[in-house]
């Protein structure tokens, strides 16, 4: 935070942001054959593709700063949101995005992919992704202080 | 060792400003949120104990006396209040802002030592439903 004043740090705090996108897939791996995908990947393997409406949980870590009282910006974390998760994937079937080219849409590759995006947000450290698929599943990837 | 949560909600007002601030900054610094006539979010809150449990009750905390506990702390002294004017700790003078992460830790402070028998383990705080803050009593 640059207001003209010195920061200092308070408390180590997480927040924890969602955002919604929808995006279509299908389940297919190079890997395997056209009858072996079906077995595996069954009704996500249809080759017109489905989609879902992801819910996207960012999870920062930090010291609450003492002078505005906040882990980040909000500001700045809905902006790198919206140019490096809303704007690539929102809308899109992810299949036909470069990251998926040689790597299976599932939702676990997907919260890798987010997950290795945010760590190039400056404003304070992403320390877990956790997408919802549908309201039945979801997926995480991060530190474990959930547990801790 | 067994994690229970409790949840509960309050309505407040609150706005963001930093006093050591000039008006300017923290308009440019906190946007619509320095409205100095404040604007107001139903927050929930979600209280996370640990504990083991007691062999002859079968609870790690009574939920009658936690929802009580929650009640008596936080959600009478917070619920249709103005945090900025009206409850202590972010009283002017204080320097701290009423954000998301500053309540869950002024919550935290409220609630330490005040559950028997079971360790505080994480306040979250809710501002909206894509909008939450966790303290686990970390420096």
């Amino acid at each position: 935070m640059t207001a003209g004043v010195a920061t200092s740090a308070g408390p180590k705090a997480y927040l924890s942001r969602r955002y919604r996108l929808s995006a279509s897939h299908r389940l297919h791996s190079e890997a395997y054959s056209a009858e072996e995908n079906r077995a595996v990947y069954g009704k996500c393997n249809n080759p017109h593709g489905h989609g879902h409406n992801y819910a996207v949980e960012v999870t920062l870590c930090g010291p609450v700063d003492t002078e505005t009282g906040m882990v980040c910006d909000l500001g700045d974390l809905d902006a790198f949101a919206r140019r490096n998760l809303l704007e690539r994937f929102d809308g899109m079937n992810l299949n036909t995005l470069e990251v998926f080219r040689d790597k299976v849409s599932t939702t676990e590759n997907f919260t890798a992919e987010v997950y290795r995006i945010f760590q190039g947000f400056k404003g304070a450290k992403v320390v877990r992704i956790r997408i919802e698929e549908t309201g039945n599943n979801s997926f995480e990837i991060g530190e474990e202080r959930e547990r801790g | 060792m067994i994690l229970l949560t409790r949840k509960a909600e309050f309505s407040s007002a609150h706005y963001y400003w930093n006093e050591a601030w000039t008006e300017a900054e923290n308009e440019r610094v906190f946007g619509r949120c320095a409205n100095k006539n404040g604007h107001g979010h139903n927050y929930t809150l979600e209280v996370t104990v640990a504990g083991e449990v007691d062999p002859v009750l079968g609870f790690v905390v009574d939920l009658k006396e936690l929802k009580e506990i929650l009640e008596r702390e936080v959600v009478s002294v917070y619920d249709h209040r103005h945090l900025n004017l009206e409850v202590a700790e972010f009283a002017a003078g204080t320097g701290l802002i009423p954000t998301t992460e500053n309540i869950a830790i002024a919550i935290w402070r409220r609630l330490e030592g005040k559950i028997p028998g079971a360790r505080l383990h994480r306040v979250r705080v809710y501002e909206m439903d894509d909008l939450f803050a966790d303290y686990y009593g970390e420096r």
